[in-house]
């Protein structure tokens, strides 16, 4: 009998597939549809810091302005009786979830600064999640921002929120930090219970036309899995905490690659939202195949064994790898 | 249960009462009642019960006329029911209300008494409405104050169930129905015990019904109409009696007494004074102080007008009456004077006739007009009745409030006579509308009203404007009751919102000495007392003023409030007035913004407190020395170059001292001059646009979209550069039909809003810096002086000539004048700029027939127009009718100057010998298809002229001043959407049906713009308007596709942020066309809740999504044998959520039932398809060439 199970943040998960956070969970009759394809958990979309600030501040600027400048029209609008622009349709929601679902649901703020937004997080716990996931998503363009200071805030805003909760909590983070395992280890001291790699950064494109900064999103593919493996594979072992890869989880094999790097479960959006949930059923069955083809008796088995504790090259993720990797582009070049 | 104090305006008191007390509630926005309506349909909408449990329905109709048939019909079928209308909306309800009464139907009209359009339209408060309706046979009950009028409502509503004859309640406009005063809020006990339910019975069992049928609404004839008609009698002549039987059962009820005719003053009075509603309420106060003095004055309150009881009014009425004045808020011109008048002259000669009056011989009696449009009545006019009646012979017929130097009718008064108690704190601040000063001002009267002892009162006047509009806000508060129903002279503080306004407005005259003057101060309050002007420091030094200052735009700016200095400026006035200790205040501000803002999200209510907290360190109480030391002086009102109507008239008018302007300073016939706006520089814009001649394209898109047409462009002989300014810019013209010239782009500084929609359709960026345009906002203080200078100095440059080019292109169009400028609309309006392309296109030669709406307002609202003229005196020529007749009003237009073509060509052909063969002939055939036609045929006009000069016979006479009709004019209709697709649809249908060449341009807004956003037929499945609170549920209509189905109409669908190309040619094809042309033009409005400034991005978006197809259907193509419908929009490229979700009408519902949201916006995009392929179905038809011989 092959076992799929495995667990994440101290969740018991029936397979490695999570879905990540994304538009996904935005209605509970999807997630619903994800948990009868065989999803193990869902990850909500994220509550956004800015947003519920800039929903509220623009709602109130489009209601106010012009307003009591002229006789015959002290308003505009219809002044409604309530607005969702703070978390409450957000709670109600996980809620709803929690009630028509057996899986495990998990929050997720996006945010950056430490202020009073963090309390959502209690809110997002008394909703009934099962867990925590905090996405920090930050583009430095001030020069003098030095980087240790960033990672302060950082660790700061873990803390924070690790005060305002008991659920587990993962953390999100980004892949550019100077020293990925140290923060890592950071992260995890200041009580994160897993961490997720990594955040997707949606890169602006220009439009040479008309000179315009175009933002762009593009949906993940297989080939967008080497960096989260290779940082899982070195990871794995490292540190005390659950590890998740997200961004470029495709197909069967992607799955493997990143439970072989040390991922206790993956996380999938692009996969889901191109294919629909059938995919979920389609990649499980897969998974099962695989397993029983290759001999593979549970997801604990197969867990990290590449990692780079584990596999006989341990320098095939450091820098003498990267020397080869460019010698085997020596011999293509034509000219 | 105890009664609430709460503070609100007679509107919403009314509307209270009148929504309990009904089932069916049919409304139409119209000023100053639109707001009874909201409330009503607010309630609805949150599923407020009425007093019987269950929530009414509201229900809103297509005109005031429809309102009333609707509720003709609720009433008959056994409703409850009332509406709310004011001035022309009670006049479409007139026919009814006669069969309403006639048939002896239980209803209240409420009605917020304002002046009826005459000369001019007024949106102001006098008894001109009501005074209209006094022969339909409606009992009319009159409220004096907001609380009265909350009382009165109650008192009407149980009266008519009783007496079976219909009420209409009414109560001063604006005066009363928007003032904000403390009133005690009668409870559901109070009301169902007021409310006789038997007669709610009976009044059911009188419907109409199937299961105990009857007819009603006969037609009769001569043998017994007349008979018919007296049956009636005795339900009036019970009617006193039964009002005056409820009055007396309210006070049981709420301790307040009142009486149908109601005498206040000495036992013995020999002089008293008549009147009705706020006015009464002022003399009876003036009459307190006099009685005070010894002198023997009363005041009788008549508070039911219809039926007038003789016996009431003699009763209260002391024998001791010598002479009576009567107070009329009306005016009947020929009449032997005005309805009250008539009536008291009429009872007292009755009760002498058979001896019920109190006296044997007849007082003296004369009749008085004042008020009208809300025109003030203060203690000093009322003084001056009196007064007058001391007089031996007073003045019959006299105004009060005004100085007729025509007809020396006018009473002289003393303006300064101050009556209040001193106990009564006075305050005065001037604001901008957009700095939010009369909402917390509004909410400043709330907490005084409601968290103190006082008593409070608020009131707010506003300039016409609704861009940069001024605000005057006049609050009281005090431990005695307020009775004071009108504007502040004196006040214990004043306060100025806008440092601009230093310059423009004499505000400290206001100020009582010692009174406090606080200042939103730009300069510290090191600097600025030197920044002041003379007159300001005088009158600071003079009445030793204490002086704050505070700049609240830096606290405002710093904690992320934008330009609204509301709550700081707030909190400082309560800080000041010490009304409420300071900590307390400030805990209730923060209370009140917690309860306003709360639901609109932590981050609103947190950045309110944050101005709170900071606004008092930003504080200065400033120490002056005791002489002038500007050397800045105020500005004149307009500039010396006006001409002296300008200066004269408007100027006063545009410094707020209208008031002083005596009689024969107005026009006789409501006839103004045009081109007047350019006088009126209001310098409201905080940035203009600055152009960068080096990255320009010379497009002309920027001007083409300008709503208030400040940027300008002209191509000019280089030469003429030799005396320019030397910040004046130009580059070499790029336009091939005038090569080696100069062009320019310029922008007028003090006439600029600073919306930046120029900037936003600039399409040229700098290529070293991509954030640059070829037009870029920038500061304008420091620049203004220069580009005033280099405005003028292209004002100078003359008018390209429009005969040297097609205005076929955006770019060639922008060169012709605009005969549209500066108006007060919205900044970055989406009217604006299509009724400015028709000014250039065909200003120089077109009539306007302009529906009532914000393009009547921002086009024809005194003091000054945008309505313009060119060098040569010509331009549009412009009327405003009414709201509902505009298509039938312009039709008139086309069909005079038809007639006269035609008789004018006939007379042409009588004189043809003299005037010449050739000439006659050429006038005749004139090609008038372009500018160069045009003047050839203005040449020609003007020979003819000369040729007859000396030709005294009749007809020859005729033709001379009937000639110029023989150039081509252009007939343009315009209004929006509440006017074309509601209350003037039937009129538009008939006129477009009619087949005469008539231009019809919708600026479609898809709401009731000028009223504050109410749904019309035309606003969108899923978009949230007042009356359509939970989005409406249905689609807009599809007003093009009607009048497609005639067959021969010009239609076309444009919206200029889209396709600028497009519209310039709907708008050339619409005048070429020799029929009827619709052109429905998306409007952006500030009612959807955008950033204004990306307007013509929400156009694109309405079209990129389907929901705004743009086409053309040109009747003329069919006989070419095309398909008359041309599609000029691509298949939608955008989900129409994309579109809608960007505007605050559509994303609130989305954030407020999100269900329904969902639900409206999946059949709204359905909606678009569905018409897209409609259309697109219908463009594909093949057509084929008319067969000659067939």
């Amino acid at each position: 009998m092959i076992d799929l199970t495995t667990q994440y943040l101290g969740l018991e998960l029936n397979n490695p597939l999570i879905a990540s956070s994304s538009p996904l969970s935005k209605k509970a009759d999807t997630v619903k549809k994800m948990e009868d394809a065989g999803i193990s958990a869902v990850v909500m979309y994220s509550l956004f810091e800015e947003q519920i600030t800039h929903e509220s501040l623009a709602l109130n600027y489009f209601l106010e302005r012009g307003t009591h400048s002229f006789a015959e029209a002290a308003t505009f609008f219809p002044d409604l009786d309530h607005y969702n622009v703070g978390p409450e349709e957000y709670l109600s929601l996980i809620q709803k979830i929690k009630s028509s679902v057996s899986i495990p649901v998990i929050g997720s703020l996006n945010g950056i600064s430490n202020a009073g937004w963090v309390r959502y997080a209690r809110n997002i716990e008394q909703a009934g999640a099962d867990a925590l996931e905090l996405n920090m998503y930050h583009i430095p363009t001030d020069v003098d921002l030095a980087g240790r200071d960033l990672e302060k805030d950082y660790i700061d805003l873990v803390k924070e929120i690790r005060k305002q909760v008991r659920i587990p909590l993962a953390v999100k983070i980004s892949p550019f930090f100077t020293s990925i395992p140290y923060m890592a280890g950071k992260f995890v001291q200041s009580g994160a219970n897993g961490l997720v790699m990594f955040n997707r950064f949606f890169q602006p494109d220009f439009d040479i036309d008309t000179l315009d900064v175009v933002p762009t999103l593009q949906l993940s593919t297989s080939n967008d899995l080497r960096l989260p493996l290779r940082w899982t594979a070195i990871l794995y072992g490292r540190i005390k905490a659950d590890l998740a890869i997200t961004g470029g989880v495709h197909t069967v094999e992607d799955v493997i690659k990143s439970i072989m790097a040390g991922a206790s479960s993956v996380m999938l959006a692009s996969e889901i939202l191109e294919k629909g949930t059938r995919r979920i059923t389609e990649l499980n069955s897969q998974l099962l195949d695989w397993f029983e083809k290759n001999e593979y008796q549970s997801v604990r088995q197969m867990r990290g064994s590449m990692s780079q504790q584990n596999v006989s090259d341990p320098a095939a993720f450091e820098r003498g790898n990267y020397m080869k990797a460019l010698t085997s582009f020596d011999n293509r070049i034509l000219v | 249960m105890p009664r609430e104090k709460v503070t609100l305006d007679a509107n919403e008191a009314v509307a209270d009462i009148a929504y309990k007390l009904s089932e069916v509630i049919a409304i139409f926005p119209i000023t100053p009642s639109s707001t009874m309506g909201e409330w009503a349909d607010q309630w609805a909408g949150a599923k407020l019960p009425n007093l019987w449990g269950t929530v009414p329905s509201v229900v809103e109709m297509q005109s005031e006329g429809g309102a009333a048939g609707a509720v003709h019909g609720a009433l008959q079928a056994g409703a409850l029911s009332t509406t709310f209308t004011a001035s022309q909306g009670l006049l479409l309800m007139i026919p009814n209300m006669f069969k309403i009464a006639g048939e002896l139907t239980a209803t209240v009209f409420h009605v917020s008494a304002r002046a009826l359009a005459t000369h001019a339209l007024s949106i102001y408060g006098d008894h001109s409405d009501v005074m209209a309706a006094r022969s339909t046979g409606f009992a009319m009950l009159t409220s004096r104050s907001v609380q009265e009028a909350h009382d009165m409502a109650l008192i009407a509503h149980a009266a008519t169930l009783e007496a079976r004859v219909p009420f209409v309640h009414f109560f001063d406009g604006f005066r009363t129905s928007a003032e904000v005063n403390k009133i005690e809020r009668l409870t559901n006990d109070d009301i169902r015990a007021m409310v006789e339910e038997k007669f709610v019975t009976e009044h059911r069992e009188r419907a109409l019904s199937p299961d105990h049928p009857v007819l009603r609404g006969t037609a009769q004839n001569p043998d017994v109409y007349f008979q018919g008609r007296e049956t009636v009698n005795p339900f009036y002549a019970a009617t006193p009696a039964i009002v005056q039987k409820y009055m007396d059962k309210f006070a049981k009820i709420a301790g307040r007494s009142y009486q149908v005719m109601e005498y206040f003053g000495a036992k013995d009075a020999d002089r008293v004074v008549v009147a009705m509603c706020s006015g009464a309420e002022t003399a009876e106060e003036t009459a307190k102080f006099l009685m005070n003095k010894g002198e023997k004055v009363g005041v009788l309150t008549v508070r039911l007008y219809r039926p007038f009881s003789v016996e009431h009014f003699l009763k209260v009425l002391p024998a001791t009456v010598k002479k009576i004045a009567v107070l009329d808020r009306t005016k009947e011109p020929g009449a032997t004077g005005e309805p009250l008048f008539q009536d008291v002259v009429a009872a007292i000669a009755e009760g002498i006739t058979n001896g019920t009056a109190p006296f044997k011989t007849a007082p003296v009696i004369i009749g008085g007009r004042y008020g009208l449009s809300s025109k003030e009545f203060t203690p000093g006019m009322a003084k001056a009745v009196f007064d007058e009646l001391k007089k031996d012979t007073p003045k019959g017929h006299f105004t009060v409030g005004i100085n007729d130097d025509l007809t020396h009718s006018s009473l002289e008064y003393d303006a300064d006579l101050d009556i209040e108690s001193p106990k009564t704190v006075r305050c005065v601040f001037f604001g901008l509308g957009a700095d939010g000063t009369v909402g917390a001002n509004k909410n400043s009267i709330k907490i005084i009203g409601e968290e103190t002892d006082n008593n409070a009162q608020g009131y707010f006047y506003y300039d016409s404007k609704k861009s940069g509009s001024v605000t005057i806000s006049h609050l009281r508060f005090g431990p005695e009751p307020i009775r004071a129903p009108y504007l502040i002279r004196k006040a214990n503080f004043v306060a100025c919102h806008q440092y601009s306004f230093l310059e423009r407005f004499d505000m400290t005259r206001y100020a009582l000495p010692g009174a406090v003057f606080l200042l939103n101060s730009i300069y510290g309050p090191e600097e600025v007392w030197d920044k002041l002007p003379q007159e300001v420091q005088k009158d600071i030094i003079a009445k030793k003023l204490k002086f704050y200052t505070i700049d609240a735009n830096e606290v405002a700016q710093k904690t992320g409030m934008g330009g609204r200095v509301n709550t700081i400026m707030q909190t400082c006035f309560f800080a000041i007035s010490g009304v409420l200790p300071r900590d307390l205040a400030i805990a209730e501000i923060k209370k009140s913004i917690k309860k306003t803002y709360g639901k609109r999200g932590e981050a609103v209510v947190k950045q309110n407190f944050d101005a709170v907290d900071a606004a008092l360190d930003h504080l200065h109480e400033i120490k002056y020395p005791e002489k002038v030391t500007s050397k800045l002086t105020r500005r004149p009102s307009v500039s010396d170059a006006a001409p002296k109507f300008v200066k004269d008239v408007l100027g006063q008018m545009i410094i707020f001292e209208g008031d002083e302007l005596p009689v024969s300073a107005m026009p006789v016939d409501g006839t103004f001059p045009t081109g007047t706006s350019q006088w009126e520089k209001r310098n409201i814009a905080l940035e203009i646009p600055v152009w960068d001649p080096g990255t320009c394209i010379q497009c002309g898109k920027c001007s083409f979209v300008c709503p208030h047409a400040v940027i300008r462009q002209k191509v000019y002989d280089p030469a003429l550069l030799k005396n320019a300014p030397a910040t004046f810019k130009s580059v070499d013209a790029k336009f091939k039909e005038m090569p080696g010239t100069k062009f320019t782009i310029q922008v007028s500084p003090e006439d600029c809003t600073g919306c930046g929609l120029c900037v936003e359709a600039c399409p040229s960026k700098n290529k070293a810096d991509p954030s640059l345009k070829a037009i870029n906002m920038a500061e304008q203080p420091p620049i203004r002086e220069q580009e005033n200078v280099n405005w003028d100095f292209f004002l100078s440059l003359p008018e390209v000539d429009r005969t040297a080019f097609q205005p076929t292109t955006v770019k060639n169009s922008q060169l012709l004048q605009p005969l549209f400028e500066f108006s007060g609309a919205c900044g970055g309006c989406g009217e604006t700029p299509y009724i400015k392309l028709v000014s250039q296109l065909f200003g120089d030669r077109m009539v306007v027939a302009n529906a009532t709406g914000c393009t009547s307002i921002y086009g024809g609202n005194l003091p000054t127009t945008p309505w313009s003229q060119n060098k040569d005196g010509r331009g549009p020529a412009w009327s405003n009718s009414l709201f509902e007749d505009n298509a039938e009003f312009g039709l008139g237009m086309r069909l005079t100057i038809d007639k006269q073509t035609e008789f004018a060509q006939e007379l042409l052909k009588k004189f043809a010998g003299q005037i010449g063969d050739s000439l006659v002939s050429e006038i005749l055939n004139a090609d008038q298809s372009t500018d160069a036609g045009i003047k050839a045929q203005r040449d020609r006009v003007d020979a003819l002229k000369k040729k007859l000069a000396d030709n005294k016979d009749i007809l020859a006479r005729q033709l001379v001043s009937i000639a110029d009709v023989l150039v081509k004019k252009s007939v343009w209709i315009m209004g929006g959407d509440g006017w074309a697709y509601d209350i003037g649809y039937g009129g538009l249908d008939h006129v477009l049906a009619s087949g005469r060449n008539v231009n019809v341009l919708v600026l479609d807004t898809e709401v009731y713009s000028n009223t504050g956003g109410q749904a019309s037929k035309s606003t969108p499945r899923a978009a949230v308007a007042k009356f359509a609170a939970r989005g409406k549920g249905l689609p807009k209509k599809d007003l093009g596709m009607i009048a497609m189905a005639y067959g021969y109409v010009y239609v076309a669908r444009v919206a200029m942020g889209s396709n600028d190309a497009q519209t310039l040619k709907a708008f050339l094809e619409a005048d070429a066309y020799n029929g009827p042309s619709l052109i429905i033009a998306y409007s952006h409005c500030i009612n959807h809740g955008i950033d204004m400034r990306r307007g013509l991005d929400q156009q694109k978006a309405a079209v990129n999504s389907g929901m705004w197809p743009l086409y053309r259907y040109n009747p003329a193509l069919v006989d070419e044998g095309k398909n008359p419908l041309l599609i000029d929009s691509k298949d939608p490229t955008i989900p129409v959520s994309e579109y809608a979700y960007k505007e605050t009408r559509y994303r609130m519902l989305l954030q407020s039932d999100e269900a329904r949201a969902e639900m409206l916006m999946k059949e709204v995009t359905n909606d678009a398809a569905k018409r897209w392929d409609l259309y697109k179905s219908m463009a594909a038809i093949e057509y084929k060439a008319k067969n000659p011989e067939s």
